[in-house]
């Protein structure tokens, strides 16, 4: 067999394939595991519309191997809803009409959960430059700000709510 | 009267809500399929090979050794694809631009392409197709393409300049009226000035993807990214030779179009190589191909020459506006001519607009197309003007404004028309009075875009439990669906979440307009009206029939059918459950040519900071005021306002086809063509005005287009407010505003 055998993690699941050696980690996720959310806008790690997250860190997945996924963990953003509950994010993309094509929302997503990952209260011009490294040619980006502040918001509720359950108990 | 589009003033419970759009869920979850997100059994890969010439004589192709290699299915040329277009001049450059034939004629031209097992083995048997140039002299610079003596781009296309000779003018239009040259004799200040706007794309995110499949037995589908399923089904069975029935067109979601996507590239190609291999095969574009192989918009040169008297008055105007086709004959200096002076009433005005063919790619539609560049020359010229005359910009153009009545520039006399409403919002804005900083100014400029309305169809099939099926067959380009669903349900007097609309393929729909000329809302929304007025005719029918009554007996009021005089009444979902045996399905069809698309109108605000050891500038704040005539769903109205004000932000300010010395271009990806990020831009500000559109049900202009138009001129006003140097070239990049900023100082200095 001239492909790599590979045993990765992908949103919690344990996910073995086999790859080629030069095969990017966009096309693995797409064509060899049906994960079609992660988009391939250039292919050269300029817009975004593939990012991932994998072991923690936002990454493009046109620039990274397939074969290096091996032993880590990928989150796409097929895997950011919690059963049938919208992320936060997922929600105020949609309340705040923080998308008009849609093609770079799977990147955005996921890149604002890196975000807020690591920075639960971010002030508009961090987020602003959180998600420079994604393109969107459709809105302007102002819906999008609106959405990642409020769902940021959100989350700092949830988990706040989430202390307080656990300091009664 | 189901099909009268005449505005009823109607009190709206549903439209102008801001719900949540239908496709939402699809979207955050990556569940949504764009072109590139669908596999077929059996699918082979293509790959296209390009010139990497800007210009030159196709001596030979040879494929025989690409034909040997492993996995590869097949392989044409331009010979696979034989001239069906029975002098149709239009459909056959679109087909000389899917292959070129016997000339390459610019730089990234497709010559042959590949259909193999896999995308490796199709870029590797692209490496060993041998194409044999005879390498020819190109011109790229659309002033430089209408010297003398400039190579000539298409012999075949009957061109003419004043000499008679053959040129690089495929076309000369001219629009206007009364006495241009007496109107400046009557001018107490005249201004002249000439611009020019490098070529910009229009940078959808997605590429061009598509897969075709057809069999032996002349039947074809084709999965595409589109802003138009039925019109890339016209064109590509045009150019295949198929029967329209035959080929059964699917638009994916699509990622970004903004006109891109109303003109056919390579699915052409794509079923060629799947017939040719009786495979499914699918074709998707690198973005170097984007670049290098469709949209872009024009670049263009244009001089304006404009009169006025001291009073403020305009007496006289003068444009004229030089617009690249790429390497084919255009309608964009056309359409840049007609556009010009449209929102100003002047006695005396000509516009003249001419296609110019150079060595680039073909020129497609891009957000009003055409309209962005003559904006940035007349409105950097007005604000010229107004400076001259000491007199405010802002009351300059309302002096000057079209309103009801006044006869456009371009031929017709407007209705009623939001040019002096937007103007007074502007003047109004707490935006204007906002103070500056150092280095920073402020701009305004007006925008025009014409709306299109065009062939439309729907379908509505009411379900037996009272749901909604809605099809229209307009792409939705972001939101439409949200829109189509509200005015569905507004119409039969049910909640919104009871209608779900979808987009027909073309087997299950009859023919439709693309969604371009921001005429999806408008024209579509019409044709969901009629055809919901059409499912409550069926409905009265029913009811009549259920009671025993005359139909004209029956009304419609809140989904319900009710009788009148009597105390009875049936809804919508107790018609629908009752339908098999009142007479069938209940549905509604409507088609028209939605005519009397309103035109649109915007004015923008816009504060600049201009760094002088740089000449960097950035947009520190931004306004848009436009009229929507109805706003359906206000927060995709705001976001398309919000995403043309970016995209000419952009425009004016950084995007740039770059082209060498040998015609290639210099920088066709992301990296180099860089288009606005988050964190270059600030919050767009929005307010909507509605001036009902007289021809339309529910007072819809379109929307989509207009706030592209206005940038680059409130831009350039805002620059030459804060840095005092008024730019005449687009875009206004760093080294060009400290060129400028540089030769002003230097004009300055006292001369020893």
């Amino acid at each position: 067999m001239k492909g790599i055998a590979v045993s990765t993690t992908v949103n919690g699941d344990a996910v073995d394939f086999v790859c080629e050696g030069r095969e990017t980690l966009l096309d693995v996720l797409r064509n060899r595991l049906g994960l079609i959310g992660a988009k391939e806008g250039c292919g050269t790690g300029d817009c975004g519309a593939c990012s991932v997250i994998l072991d923690g860190e936002l990454i493009c997945s046109c620039l990274a191997l397939g074969a290096e996924a091996e032993g880590r963990e990928v989150e796409t953003v097929e895997g950011m809803a919690d059963g049938n509950k919208l992320h936060p994010l997922q929600k105020r993309f949609l309340e705040k009409a923080a998308l008009q094509c849609g093609i770079c929302t799977p990147g955005f997503l996921i890149a604002a959960k890196a975000l807020l990952d690591s920075n639960e209260n971010p002030n508009e011009s961090e987020i602003r430059f959180a998600l420079a490294g994604n393109l969107c040619r459709c809105t302007g980006y102002d819906k999008i700000v609106r959405a990642v502040s409020a769902a940021a918001g959100d989350l700092r509720r949830q988990k706040k709510a989430r202390l307080k359950r656990r300091a009664t108990k | 009267m189901t099909d009268d589009n005449k505005f009823t003033n109607q009190k709206f419970k549903l439209v102008g809500k801001r719900v949540m759009r239908p496709d939402g869920v699809d979207k955050v979850t990556g569940r949504a399929r764009y072109g590139a997100d669908t596999f077929a059994p059996g699918q082979l890969v293509g790959a296209i090979l390009r010139s990497p010439h800007a210009h030159a004589r196709i001596l030979g192709i040879d494929t025989r050794r690409a034909e040997k290699f492993k996995g590869v299915k097949a392989i044409i040329t331009s010979a696979d694809l034989p001239d069906l277009t029975d002098g149709d001049g239009d459909l056959y450059d679109i087909l000389e631009n899917c292959m070129a034939r016997g000339k390459a004629l610019y730089d990234g031209h497709a010559v042959a392409a590949v259909a193999a097992n896999d995308a490796e083995a199709a870029r590797k048997a692209l490496q060993l197709i041998k194409v044999d140039y005879e390498i020819l002299p190109h011109v790229t610079d659309v002033d430089e393409a209408m010297e003398p003596g400039a190579p000539i781009v298409q012999p075949r296309v009957q061109t003419k300049d004043k000499s008679d000779k053959p040129s690089n003018v495929a076309g000369v239009t001219t629009y206007g009226h009364g006495d241009v040259d007496a109107g400046f004799e009557n001018a107490d200040v005249i201004i002249e000035k000439s611009y020019k706007t490098e070529q910009v794309h229009q940078g959808y995110i997605e590429p061009h993807a598509c897969l075709a499949s057809v069999g032996p037995d002349g039947h074809g589908e084709l999965w595409v990214t589109t802003q138009g399923q039925f019109a890339y089904r016209n064109t590509c069975a045009a150019l295949l030779g198929m029967d329209i029935s035959q080929l059964k067109v699917t638009s994916s979601e699509i990622g970004g179009g903004f006109g891109g996507k109303t003109h056919v590239w390579m699915e052409p190609v794509a079923l060629a190589l799947s017939r040719k291999a009786n495979r499914p095969v699918k074709l998707v574009m690198s973005r170097e191909d984007v670049f290098r192989a469709s949209g872009p918009a024009s670049s263009t040169s244009i001089d304006v020459k404009l009169g006025a008297t001291r009073d403020g008055r305009i007496v006289a105007a003068d444009a004229s506006l030089r617009y690249d086709g790429g390497a084919f004959p255009g309608p964009w200096g056309e359409i840049g001519a007609m556009a010009a002076w449209a929102c100003y009433d002047i006695e005396n005005v000509r516009s003249v607009g001419y296609e110019v063919m150079v060595n680039r790619p073909k020129v497609a539609a891009y957000r009003a197309p055409s309209a962005p560049m003559a904006a940035f020359a007349i409105e950097s010229t007005l604000t010229l003007m107004a400076d001259d005359l000491g007199i405010d910009p802002v009351e300059f153009r309302l002096k000057n404004a079209a309103r009801e009545g006044t006869r456009a520039s371009y031929g017709p006399t407007y209705g009623p028309i939001g040019i002096v409403p937007t103007l007074e919002a502007v003047k109004d804005h707490p935006h204007m009075r906002a103070r500056l900083g150092k280095n920073q100014g402020r701009g305004v400029a007006c925008g025009f875009w014409f709306n299109f309305g065009g062939q439309t169809c729907a379908d509505l099939a009411i379900g037996v439990d009272g749901t909604v099926g809605l099809s229209i067959g307009t792409v939705d380009v972001g939101g439409a669906r949200a829109s189509m669903s509200l005015i569905a349900a507004e119409e039969l007097g049910i909640p919104y979440e009871q209608v779900r609309c979808n987009i027909a393929d073309t087997a299950s729909l009859g023919h439709n307009d693309m969604t371009d000329g921001s005429r999806g809302t408008f024209s579509s929304g019409m044709a969901t009206i009629f055809a919901a007025r059409d499912a409550i005719e069926q409905m009265r029918k029913r009811a009549a029939k259920t009671w025993g009554i005359a139909v004209k007996n029956v009304s419609w009021k809140d989904g319900k059918a009710i009788a009148k005089g009597k105390r009875k009444s049936l809804t919508l979902k107790e018609l629908a459950e009752a339908s098999p045996n009142t007479g069938g399905p209940i549905s509604g069809h409507s088609q028209t040519v939605a005519d009397g698309a309103g035109v649109s109108f915007a004015s923008h605000i816009c504060d600049v900071e201009v760094d002088p050891e740089t000449g960097a500038a950035k947009v520190i704040r931004y306004t848009v005021v436009q009229d929507a005539g109805k706003a359906v769903h206000p927060d995709y109205v705001e976001g398309q306002f919000q995403g043309g004000a970016a995209q000419g932000i952009g425009w004016a300010l950084n995007e740039e086809y770059v082209y060498g010395e040998d015609g290639r271009l210099q920088n066709p990806g992301f990296l180099d063509y860089r288009i606005p990020v988050c964190s270059d831009l600030p919050f767009i500000d929005t307010k909507i005005l509605e001036i009902p559109n007289p021809n339309h049900p529910y007072g819809i202009r379109g929307v989509g287009e207009t706030s592209i138009v206005p940038p680059l001129a409130a831009i350039a006003n805002a620059v030459s407010d804060a840095a005092g140097v008024r730019m005449t070239h687009v875009p206004m990049s760093p080294p060009r505003i400290l060129a400028a900023i540089k030769s002003a100082s230097h004009e300055q200095a006292p001369k020893n």
